[in-house]
Order: C-alpha cells, then structure tokens, then sequence
C-alpha cells in the first residue's frame, strides 16, 4: 500500500486514485465566491445580537429592556424570563448537563448571554444593546479551579438541585494498585506539576446561524457554521421539541472550525427563537471578542505527573492526576464513557509496565466548552504530558532525550498492542519512524552545535547570574513522540448524548457514469470535495472530476456524527470505500448479465469488470452504469440502478503517531524564542492525497507554536478574561513559523479498508511539547526543568531566573 | 451620507450611515462577499482590499473616507476567464484551506508582485505578517506566491 505507486491518470489530468490532486473546491474560494454563513442573505432577513455579562459571576435584580424595544428599527428583544415561558432558558450541553441560553437566575461567566435584540440590519441590533439596563448584584466568582472544591468555595451551579460545590466529575483509568506497586519499586522517580492553559481555536471565521421558521409548514431552516449538522438536528429536536423531520441544517462553507463549531451556542438557539418570534429569518454572527470569551475554549488542565524507571532509562510506569477546569457549565463534548476524553491515551507510545490517571473536573466561574481546538478528544493533553514527563525523565537521568526514547518505543512485533489503559493500538513502527526524524534533522549535528553555542555563551561570561552575556544565545532542541487514537467510534463505545459515532454514506452512480457521494461529515477547510472523490476513484475507477461530493445539508446526505477527533478519514473514509466496493459488487452482475456470464467468471481492473483470460469482453463502469439503468433483463432479485449505502461503525480507533522535532533559538537576555526549524515525520498510513496531508500537517504545526509560546485565555481575579480579542490572544503569523521540514512513514491500519488513519489533529497534538522541549533544552545551562505555557518572552525570562509564573491567572 | 467611489473600476454611489465600515458596505451594500471580516482588531487581515492601490484593512476604513478613491477586491484578480498568476499559484501549491483569509492573503500577495516582482522567502514572509492563517502554517501561501513570481503570464483556467 505504497502512496507513490503507479495510479493511472483521468482525462482531467488527475488521479485516478490515490495521489497529489489539485483541489475541487479551491475555483469558488479563489474568485472570492465561497459561500460563508455571513455571505447568505435571505429575504426579510434580520439581525440578532447578544448582551453579555460584564460579571463573571452576579445575580440579576432586574432587566429593563423597555428603551431597547422602542427602537424605531428593533424587532424584539428576549430576556431569559421569555426563554422561561418557551420552556427554553436552558439547553443540554454535549455532556450531559445544562447551560443556560439566556441568563435568568444569575451569571456565570463574563461574556454570558443575558439578553437577546432582533432588529433590521446589524448597526442598529448593537446599539440596542446599549439601550438594556440590567442590575446586577456581583457575587465572589471562582476564577482558581485549583480552589474550586474548597471549603466555602462560592456554589456556581445552585440551579442544580442540591448542589453544595462545583464538583462535577471524578474519573480514572488503568490499574492504581499495580501503578503503586512499580512505583514503590522503581531505582527513580520523578514529579512535575504542568498545566496545559486554556487556549481558543480561534477559526477566522466566527460562528454564526442564520435561522429560518416557516410558521405556515413549520419548517425550521438553520444555516449554522457547524462541523456536525446531524448532530445539531437532532439537538435542535432535543432542545426545542422541534419535530425532526421538520428541522433542516445546512452547513455551508466553513471558514475553519478546529473543534470550535462542534457544539451548538446559545445565538444559535436565539436565532431560532428570534425568528419564531418575528416570523423572519434571524441572522446572528458573532463578533470575535463574542468568539474568544464566550465559546468553546479548549484544554485548561492542571496535571500532576509522575514518572518511574530504573536508572538506566527503562520507564516503568506513569502515575497522573489531573484537575480538569470545565468552566461554567459542563460543555464538553467527549463520549459519555470517556468524561476525561481520550486522554487515559497518557502511557503513550512507550512499553510500561502500569499506569493510572485519575481526573476531577470543576466547575469555574469560565466560559463553558472543552473538546475543542483540534485535540482527538484530549489526545492533546495527553501526549503533553507524557512527551513532558520524558524529557524530565531524561533530565534526572543525564540522558538523551531521543535514546530515553528509543529505549521505550513500544516494538512492531506488539502490535496489535494493549497499552495499560486499554487501548488497543492497531499497528506502528515507531523505532523507524524515530530514526528517520532524527535523521532529517541531522540530530547529532545539532547536539554538536548546540555544545558549541553554550561555548560560545560561556566564554563570553554567560551564566545563571548574567544570562545575556555578550547578546548569545542559546539553542534548543526538543522532540516529541505521539500516538493519537482517532476516528471514533466503536460506537459500542462511543456515542454523543447517546448518538453512536457511527456514519452514514450514499453513493449514487448516475446513467452516464458520473457519481454523487452522499457524506455525513463536514469539511471546515480539509479537502473533503476532493478527498473522498479520490477514494471514490480508487474504489470504482470513475475519474474524481466526475465524483461530485455532497456535504452539510441535511436534507441531502445520511446520518453520521460530524468532522472533529480526526474521525473523516478514519470513519467515513471508510465508509466511501466500503459503499464504492458494494456498487462494485452489483456492477459485477450487472455486467455479467450484460456479457452473459457468471459474475465468477470476471475479474476487476480499475474502472471495468472483465472476463477472465479474455479482456476483450468487458464492461466499463459508465458501461455498465447505463445498462444498470435500461432494459437489460437482470437476474431474480437483482434490482436496476447503480447505488449504495451503507453506515459505517469502525471496529476500533486508528493509531496515527508520528516524530517530531523542533530546534529553537532562545534570547536569554530577552527570553524570546525563535522557532528555527521544525521536522515532522507522520505516520498516517497511506496518504490519498498527499498534498492535502501535508497542508493539514503545516497547519498543526502553527497551532503547536501558538499554543507553545504565546496562546492562552487568561482571567484576572475578578474573572475577567484578558484575553478577549486578537490582540491580548496572540496567534501565530508567518514570522513565527519556520518553513516545516516532513517526512513520511507510511504503516497502514490494518481494519482500516484503505489504510489510512486520520492526520488531521497530529501536528497540533504532536506539536507543543516538541516546541517546549526544545525550548526548556536551551535553558539547561539555568538548570530550567520545567515552565508552562504559553512560553512568552516575559515567562522565559523569569525561568531564567527561576520564578516562571502560573498562566491561567494574571494579577 | 451619500458616498461615491470606484470599485473594481465601476463607479457606485450609495446612501449610508457615516458610520459604516468600508467592509460592510463592500459585503452588504455591493454583495462583494469575497472580502471577509474575522477581528474587531485590525489583526486578522481576512478584509484586505486596495484603496488607491495600496492594500488596507478595510474593517478599519469607513465607507465615507473610501469616498472618492479607487477600491479593489478579490473579484477582480480574475481577468476575463483567466486566473490572475496569483490564484492560480494559491491553487497549485495549496495554499488555502478554508478559503477564509485567502482574499485577503491574494490582495497582499499582488501588491507585492507588482513592487517586488522575485521576492524572496523572507519578503514573502514580511509581506503577510499582519494577516492570520489558521489552516495553512503560511508554508504553502509562501510558495504559492513564489509560483506566482515564478509565472508572471496569466495562465489557461484550470479545472
């Protein structure tokens, strides 16, 4: 299953199968013609904006909202009290609690919805805003998760019947006992404290919903900047009472999700209302600040990590607790199995012999949210902590990190491999995939490089005492190793709010052999039109051009639960190839009539079924596409046309993994960092469109240089995020990446029909700690062991010194 | 207030709030919905378009100071049915994604080409830096516009 064999080349120049291909969706978005939410217009169309809490945490006196709707160009304005009487105030979040749509009894975050205003154009909904009075009555919030189970600790959620603290969950994986046990054993063990801080996937384009109710049919049309539009339907069902065959979600371009358009927000649910009210399309977009404080952020998990090996560098086992800060309500959206995600993944790509996690998650007075930014289900966090855990490990030991590495890589002969949380990971070789990185970055080069720039640093009279010597600076070099587990379900396993992680796909062969293909995922930005028309072609021969790939309507394409968790690919991937191979099937009896033969008799060459020993008689696939729709007599209980269907339900996760290594350039008088170079060697099985992969893989390699130096929402002690538009939210530009140097191993899946295992998340999981290696690398001279990110010039500069600061909290 | 400018060399004349922004009235008031909003910070760089020749973020420019100046926006790279080098080289080096802060990146991207016709890498880089990309890690927008550098013809459609 090489990706550089020989594929055969359609009349459009393009593969016919795997294979670098242009992409068939770039033609409308270079013209400037892509059809954003906040492109569409409807007639009679109005605008919704939202009022927010100033407070992260207050009771609500009162609401006069008499001046607001006095507005000559206002609509209507909803006030939680109005949601009351629809029985809508509250909706379900991803995991299984309730957030509120419009505050009624108090506020829990800043940035909360409190009250909603309809008006004709967008100008004058924003200035109605203004017009609102709300009292408030300020309460203590809970802005540290780490005081959140305190004693005395203000109660965020008392609407929850009973409830005395902010507890919400406490879970745990792998076996205590037997972790204890290798730990009371081990010659060392090492601990650190870590937080992966609270980050945005800030997409460029906001999210947004434009809601249409036909108050004569009852039809509600939604246009919603969402990853999974048949989740959201069945939501929307959920939440409103709305009859399901009556709701209709359409996504349409997405200008980038990252996790963030997975869960359905409050405006989407008040455009919706907003138009039963008016009896008018409602359009609601927010704006970025609405973006950064108030929708899913990601991560924002305090972890406490212990590491066990003997003393020379065998790691025995691993030993994690973590304080999961879930903010306001629970808005996560991870498998109702998994409260913590997938992240018991933490033992990793190494050969333990125990592990054990146990997680707690809080409540905070915070924005709500938590599965997003393009973490495989806390993979993320996951793969953080133990590619950190190595490096101290190393560290304590005095010995390289990438021979501490390759000393514990999981071997190819334990594939299928059990890992000590149970997870099954399906097949790697990961000593291969390490050596080909270390070779690409000329690892032994760098490490003599390296010795001679703290020379350097030195001799000009560099040290603890006198960091910025003589302007040197010093070099780091990190490395990371992950394994992601991706592509959920098994949905025997996995389901969101009961829906199982299974997914549908439709393949309609047309009389003149041109295709549609049905999906249930959604691309925000992946390749999809593109992608699955290749596996199309791959499967059945039809030329991609010809592959038209339907998407985000729900009206038009199957069931299934949406893109994010790298699950495209992995799961309905699958799916396009299993439903191509079941018309490939039928065309082989269909052709059969056609030649007068047993189906027995022929045999398939891409694109044609023909008689064995005799390639003269034969039958196209657009041959027999025509015949499947005329006169053509078929056998008994074979009916005409060329479609199928099926619902794919993955017999396990895939295990794409990969090496990374990044090289930085550290400032020590200033602390800054520079990322010089960065290498990014991925296994994702077979590439169908290696273009494609290596795009997505550019992409998560700026996430992890984002998130790694400068990215982080932050609340001061009030609870007032400071990090609330792009300029307090730093995120990557091109001066702050390098030019990504990849590589490729190719190990393929072996349940997988094509292989392949999903790359979507890898780099942005694979990535920070690689970057934070590096950078802790090149303060070894100060005998820096740890600091947390984000790593900005500022807490650089007092590691340097020592002192490097908590990053969820600034004073 | 009645503000008057060329855009994409037609003249138009529209009645508007003072306080629109140029963006808005490009989106909403012309249906040109190829330049984007994404910040409320002048950050993001997803509504750059020419004023004058010289690119600006038009989320940071009010219709009524565009008033009597030449506007250009993504629709008009394209000439007749030929891709401006630009596009195309955004094409064949994937160099979009989402498609979000594409626009914006082109509009950069020419203005550039037509002052520096061979930039190199770190001009390249410089030249967008005050615009986002989420999806791409800039690699494949930088060699776009090296492809487009490298082909100054406009080049056949492709398809």
């Amino acid at each position: 299953m090489s990706t550089t064999a020989e594929v055969p080349v359609s009349p459009a120049g393009n593969p016919i199968g795997f294979g670098r291909m242009l992409r068939k969706e770039d033609q409308r978005f270079l013209r400037g013609q892509g059809n954003y939410l906040d492109d569409i217009k409807l007639p009679g169309m109005l605008h919704g904006a939202i009022l927010r809490s100033p407070f992260a945490h207050a009771r609500i006196v009162s609401i006069d909202t008499s001046a607001a709707e006095a507005h000559p160009k206002v609509k209507a304005v909803i006030t939680g009290k109005i949601l009351e009487g629809l029985k809508l105030a509250w909706m379900p979040t991803l995991s299984h609690d309730v957030q509120a749509v419009l505050a009624t009894d108090k506020v829990r975050f800043q940035g909360q919805e409190v009250a909603f205003v309809v008006a004709e154009d967008r100008y004058s909904a924003r200035d109605a805003l203004e017009l609102i009075q709300v009292e408030y009555d300020p309460l203590p919030p809970v802005v540290d998760a780490r005081r959140a189970l305190e004693e005395g600790a203000p109660v965020i959620r008392d609407d929850i019947e009973g409830k005395k603290d902010n507890h919400i969950f406490d879970w745990e994986a792998g076996d205590r006992e037997a972790t204890d046990r290798v730990f009371a054993g081990a010659d060392v063990v090492v601990a650190q404290d870590m937080l992966y801080p609270r980050v945005h996937p800030a997409p460029m384009e906001t999210c947004g919903s434009i809601a249409h109710m036909d108050r004569v049919t009852g039809q509600l049309t939604a246009w919603s900047t969402t990853q999974a539009p048949h989740a959201h339907r069945t939501l929307y069902a959920l939440v409103a009472g709305l009859p399901e065959h009556k709701v209709r979600i359409i996504s349409p371009d997405i200008g980038g999700g990252f996790g963030n358009k997975v869960g359905i927000y409050p405006g989407y649910v008040l455009a919706v209302v907003g138009s039963i009210v008016t009896g008018r399309p409602v359009k609601w977009v927010e704006d970025r600040s609405e973006n950064l404080t108030s929708t899913s952020f990601a991560r924002d998990y305090h972890m406490h990590g212990e590491i066990a090996a003997s003393r020379d560098g065998k790691i025995l086992g691993l030993r994690v607790k973590v304080l999961a800060d879930h903010g306001a309500f629970n808005g996560t959206a991870q498998p109702t199995k998994f409260p913590a995600g997938f992240f018991h993944i933490f033992p990793g790509s190494y050969d333990l012999e125990a592990a054990h996690c146990q997680v707690t998650g809080v409540y905070t007075n915070k924005a709500p949210g938590g599965v997003a930014y393009a973490c495989s289900f806390r993979v993320t966090e996951a793969v953080y902590l133990v590619e950190r855990m190595v490096d101290v490990l190393a560290d304590e030991l005095g010995m390289d990190p990438a021979e501490l590495r390759r000393r514990n890589l999981l071997r190819p002969e334990q594939f299928p491999y059990t890992n000590k949380t149970g997870w099954v990971y399906d097949s790697g070789n990961y000593a291969h995939t390490l050596e080909v990185a270390l070779e690409k970055a000329g690892y032994s080069e760098l490490r003599r490089r390296q010795e001679e720039g703290r020379a350097r640093w030195r001799a000009a009279g560099g040290s603890p005492e006198n960091p910025g010597a003589g302007g040197q600076h010093l070099m780091g070099i990190g490395i990371s190793f992950f394994t992601e587990g991706v592509g959920a379900g098994p949905k025997k396993h996995m389901d969101i709010l009961g829906l199982g992680m299974a997914d549908g796909c439709e393949l309609r062969v047309h009389p003149t052999g041109k295709a549609q293909l049905r999906l249930s995922v959604q691309t925000q930005g992946q390749g999809h039109e593109t992608t699955f028309a290749q596996i199309v072609a791959h499967e059945l021969g039809i030329p991609p051009e010809d592959v038209e790939v339907i998407h985000g309507d729900t009206d038009n394409t199957p069931f299934g639960l949406g893109t994010y968790g790298s699950r495209s690919t992995p799961v309905s991937g699958a799916a396009a190839a299993v439903v191509s191979r079941k018309v490939r099937d039928k065309a082989r009896i269909i052709a059969a009539a056609a030649l007068e033969c047993s189906p027995d008799d022929l045999e398939w060459e891409l694109g044609r079924w023909q008689v064995k020993g005799d390639p003269d008689k034969v039958k196209t696939i657009q041959e027999i596409a025509m015949l499947s729709h005329g006169t053509l007599e078929l056998p008994e209980g074979v009916e005409g046309h060329l479609d199928a269907s099926v619902v794919y339900d993955p017999p396990n996760l895939t295990y794409p993994y990969g090496a990374y290594i990044c090289v930085v350039d550290v400032d020590p008088a200033t602390g800054r960092v520079q990322v010089e170079r960065f290498i990014a060697v991925d296994d994702c099985g077979p590439r169908i469109n290696p273009m494609i992969v290596e795009g997505q893989v550019h992409g998560g390699l700026a996430d992890g240089v984002g998130m790694a130096l400068m990215e982080a929402i932050q609340f001061d002690s009030s609870g007032n995020c400071v990090s609330g538009s792009l300029m307090d939210y730093l995120l990557p530009t091109s001066l702050d990446c390098p030019s990504w140097e990849l590589g490729e191993t190719v190990t393929p899946s072996p349940h997988h029909p094509l292989g392949a295992k999903g790359v979507g998340e890898s780099a942005t999981v694979g990535s920070p700690p690689a970057v934070v290696n590096a950078v802790i690398d090149a303060l070894e001279p100060f005998g820096v062991r740890h600091a947390d990110m984000p790593l900005t010039p500022a807490q650089v500069w007092l590691a340097i010194r020592g002192r490097p600061l908590r990053t969820d909290i600034v004073e | 207030m009645q503000v008057s400018m060329t855009v994409n060399g037609e003249r138009v004349t529209r009645e508007v709030e003072p306080r629109i922004l140029l963006v808005h009235f490009l989106r909403d008031e012309l249906n040109l919905t190829g330049t984007h909003w994404g910040c409320d910070t002048s950050n993001c760089g997803t509504c750059v378009v020419w004023m004058d020749g010289v690119p600006v973020k038009s989320c940071t420019v009010l219709a009524a100071m565009a008033s009597g100046r030449e506007i250009r926006t993504v629709e008009s790279l394209e000439q007749g049915t030929q891709l401006d080098p630009v596009q195309e080289g955004f094409m064949r080096e994937h160099g979009l994604q989402c498609g979000f802060c594409t626009p914006g990146m082109m509009m950069t991207a020419r203005w550039l080409l037509d002052h520096n016709p061979d930039p190199s890498e770190a001009e390249i880089r410089e030249a967008i830096s005050g615009q986002i990309c989420r999806c791409t890690g800039y690699e494949n927008i930088v060699r776009a516009v090296r492809w487009a550098a490298a082909h100054p013809a406009t080049q056949e459609v492709g398809s």
